[in-house]
């Protein structure tokens, strides 16, 4: 055995002790994404996860987390040493996020939240510590235990700790708006976008790299709209529609109310919510297989279902 | 007892072949001697498989028909894409139905929206990026085995190549996936949605190596090709060196497209092969490329040359053009062709270090092999830590087969030791599992096998791969008891 074993660190060993093995348990985060897959059922009994930044290794480009840590708190180490990674930063947990499994508005920069988990630390029902996936940016040693929990808020596992890949910051990034611009055009006239939104009438694109390129690709925008830099994103609306990207340009304002929508990505943050869509009967099947297999008692989050949102 | 048929084509599992002959057609069916025992091994060193019948479906039904009738004969299933993987993935054990994939080879529907293309899982890796190259788009993950392994393969097994190291590995690039589960139910994985709803059913299996069900139909973006992308050759009088480089470039914050590390050995092989213009008397050579816009790739070529520099490069060397730079990619890709030349057996290992380690874990390498009278070589994902040392042989030297496994044992748990992993993108098949427990507790793979069991709980996908002998579907011992009527 080369990692000591995971109950040698009393922090995790305590967040252990605290779930136990027997009764209804939840993770309270930050409770930002608290209604997302239903109300957690009476008396279930919440706990914290541990707090903390363990290591940040800019050079191997991985953090260890503790997921009870603000992402935010994350976020400032990461800056310090010119890093970020793909957690959204709005006030929540890395715990939270990770359960929730949203990513962030500039997912075509930073990368997408689920392939940035390279290992993660929870605590099973039974109440044991259990290590799944690895700390390097590269590792195919078995079965892929941190894909299943991102996103599964905490219906398989509490989340203890995370292995997060880091990215540099890029040297430059900004905001450009147009009025008058195809946001699909704008998307495709460019290399790597980190974000193209789109309200039905505003186009907006984020550019992020060496500050010559982002420079080019501004005056490359110059054939599809007149764009112009401006502070940041639209406000966004507060439900999140999850659609194909082909499906945005068909968008009906009348179901959605106002919007923005992310181009490329199928993400619409919309003011009216998305009606939920049932599982398909084999992957509603599989799913129930999964959640009896890991939680056979249905100890873990009770009331929440990942598949309903 | 050895039993041979003698009719044309009847072969054992008479009553197994007749009703997948009725399920899926004659022509797609064969079970003569030649093409099981064709079957029997993959790309890795292990030989010790058993083919059943051999299917070639030609559509998810077909595999569906395939996997039900196996199901009703109480029998395993193994895929198989090109049989390139090295871990033991795809070898047959206890004479399951063989299923491959091959002949479900076409590049169906793109969606330029998403990004995404609809390929069958039989579509060869390179032959997909070549579709797609006069649209302007690749598919990113590289395996340098690209000319004939498959997407299946490369979903199955979640590969990587020299370029995932800015773009990612294949788990990265799939968004969703058509599979037809151990039970005979089809079921889609992921989706082009941004955020598809409940578990992440797609990402637990891609990686699962054939054990959680077959992939029929995969979703796998596309990336654009940048426009402007500069190649650099350092050569370096210490591997270490070459190392530090690695590690100095990302910590300066540059991820560039990938950074490949030659030692000499492998150097002089590829140069005798295929005449790149490698330098044959360096110790070490590093291949870095970065992508991108015209500017930006300059400034990155710049910083890692200087940082080259900095770390004691004695040349460095900017490709010139395309002819050039296809050149010197071509000799990294042939890297492992090259070494045939040398000794008729090789075993190409794959494990992952943290890159602050890579020199020390390579120089214990070079040490291990040494000790036990074998030559080693160093061709490696240096970028991302993954370290693939070759170690030539010739299997008709007594006891030499018995060396190389005690050496790849003490590699392995030297990059253990050094905080890294057992596989980077080959993944565990037969060749890793006993290593899993250096790993892993006990409970972390009774919940690895809790995952496999929700795919997979009658241990009828692929078994006694991944999970270590302890652990259910692990144990093949009574599969391996030949089925009755069977030749060996
Ligand atoms: C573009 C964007 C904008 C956003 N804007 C907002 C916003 O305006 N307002 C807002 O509220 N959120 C917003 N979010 C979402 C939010 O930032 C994250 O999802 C958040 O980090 C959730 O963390 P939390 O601690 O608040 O989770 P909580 O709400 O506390 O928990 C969410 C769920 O996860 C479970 N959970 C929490 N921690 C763990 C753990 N350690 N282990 C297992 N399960 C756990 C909980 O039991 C619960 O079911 C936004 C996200 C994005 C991508
Ligand atoms: C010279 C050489 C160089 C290589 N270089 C690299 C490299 O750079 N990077 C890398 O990652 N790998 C490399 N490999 C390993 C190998 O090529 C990859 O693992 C490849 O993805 C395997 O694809 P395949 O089609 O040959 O699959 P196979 O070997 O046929 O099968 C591999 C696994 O996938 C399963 N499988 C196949 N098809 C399906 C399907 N449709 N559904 C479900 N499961 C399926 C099989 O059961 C098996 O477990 C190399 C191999 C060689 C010989």
């Amino acid at each position: 055995m080369t990692a000591p074993p995971l109950a040698a660190d009393p922090v995790l060993a305590a967040f252990a002790e605290e779930v136990g093995a027997t009764d209804a348990v939840a993770v309270e985060g930050a409770r930002t994404r608290w209604a997302v897959g239903g109300a957690v059922a009476d008396g279930t009994r919440l706990v914290k996860a541990p707090t903390g930044i363990v290591r940040h290794e800019a050079e191997e480009m991985i953090v260890c987390v503790r997921a009870g840590t603000p992402v935010a708190e994350l976020a400032a180490t990461l800056a310090q040493r010119g890093q970020r990674c793909a957690l959204p930063d709005h006030g929540g947990t890395v715990g939270g996020a990770i359960a929730a499994g949203e990513n962030d508005l500039l997912v075509l920069g930073c990368g997408t939240l689920r392939a940035s988990v390279l290992e993660v630390r929870y605590v099973s029902a039974e109440g044991r510590l259990i290590r799944g996936g690895g700390p390097t940016v590269k590792n195919v040693t078995g079965f892929d235990l941190p894909r299943i929990m991102v996103g599964a808020l905490g219906t398989l596992g509490l989340i203890a700790e995370v292995i997060l890949r880091t990215n540099p910051l890029p040297a430059t990034s900004l905001w450009a708006m147009a009025t008058d611009a195809d946001p699909f055009a704008a998307r495709d006239a460019l290399l790597r976008p980190a974000a193209v939104l789109w309200d039905g009438t505003h186009t907006w694109v984020n550019l992020e790299g060496h500050a010559p390129d982002v420079t080019a690709q501004l005056a490359l925008l110059g054939t599809v709209g007149r764009f112009a830099e401006v502070q940041g994103p639209p406000p966004l609306p507060a439900c999140r529609w999850s659609l194909a990207p082909g499906e945005l340009r068909h968008l009906h304002a009348q179901q959605l109310g106002g919007f923005v929508a992310s181009v490329g990505v199928g993400l619409v943050h919309a003011e009216r919510p998305q009606p939920s869509r049932a599982l398909p009967p084999t992957v509603a099947a599989l799913s129930a297989r999964v959640k009896s297999n890991f939680d056979p008692t249905g100890r873990l989050n009770p009331g929440r279902n990942p598949g309903a949102r | 007892m050895k039993r041979r048929f003698s009719r044309q084509g009847a072969g054992p599992d008479v009553a197994l072949v007749a009703d997948l002959v009725a399920a899926i057609g004659r022509d797609r069916v064969r079970n003569d001697s030649a093409e099981r025992a064709l079957l029997r091994r993959d790309a890795s060193v292990f030989d010790d498989g058993v083919a059943g019948p051999v299917c070639f479906p030609g559509s998810t039904a077909d595999v569906q028909a395939v996997v039900r009738t196996a199901l009703r004969h109480g029998r395993a299933v193994v895929p198989r894409g090109a049989g390139t993987g090295l871990a033991g993935g795809a070898i047959p054990l206890g004479a399951p139905v063989v299923v491959s994939l091959t002949r479900m080879n076409r590049i169906l529907d793109m969606d330029n929206d998403a990004r995404v293309v609809w390929v069958e899982p039989g579509v060869v890796n390179l032959d997909l990026t070549k579709h797609l190259q006069p649209l302007g788009f690749h598919f990113a993950p590289d395996p340098s085995s690209q000319q004939v392994c498959t997407l299946g393969g490369n979903v199955a097994n979640n590969s990587g190549g020299p370029h995932c190291l800015a773009y990612g590995i294949t788990n990265a690039h799939i968004i969703a996936i058509e599979v037809v589960l151990p039970d005979g139910e089809v079921a889609l994985l992921g989706g082009l949605e941004a955020e598809p709803p409940g578990y992440d059913l797609r990402g637990a299996f891609v990686g699962g190596e054939g054990t959680l069900g077959i992939a029929t139909r995969i979703a796998a973006r596309i990336t654009p090709t940048a426009p402007a992308v500069r190649t650099l050759l350092m050569s370096f009088a210490e591997v270490r060196h070459a190392a530090n480089t690695v590690s100095a470039v990302i910590a300066a914050g540059i991820v560039p497209a990938a950074m490949e590390v030659m030692d000499q050995r492998i150097t002089q092989a590829v140069e005798n092969y295929v005449h790149a213009g490698y330098p044959t008397d360096a110790a070490a050579v590093l291949l870095a490329e970065v992508d991108g816009l015209a500017d930006g790739v300059d400034i990155d070529a710049q910083a890692i040359a200087q940082i080259g520099r900095e770390q004691g490069a004695t040349e460095v060397r900017l490709a010139r053009d395309d002819t050039e730079r296809m050149l010197l990619w071509t000799g990294r890709k042939t890297a492992v062709g090259a070494i045939a030349q040398i000794a008729p057996d090789y075993y190409l290992h794959d494990t992952v270090v943290p890159r602050a380690k890579l020199a020390d874990v390579l120089a214990q390498t070079y040490e291990i092999a040494e000790r036990h009278g074998l030559i080693v070589m160093n061709v490696f994902h240096a970028g991302d830590g993954n370290l693939h040392p070759l170690l030539l042989f010739d299997a008709r030297e007594p006891g030499v087969v018995e060396r190389v496994h005690v050496a790849g044992g003490e590699i392995v748990k030297a990059s253990l030791d050094a905080g890294g992993v057992l596989s980077g993108e080959h993944g565990i098949g037969v060749e890793k599992q006993a290593y899993m427990t250096l790993l892993f507790t006990d409970d972390d793979l009774d919940h690895q096998n809790r995952l496999r069991k929700s795919f997979d709980p009658d241990c009828k996908a692929n078994p006694g791969k991944v999970l270590p002998s302890g652990h259910s579907c692990a144990d093949i011992q009574m599969l391996t008891a030949v089925p009755k009527g069977m030749w060996v």
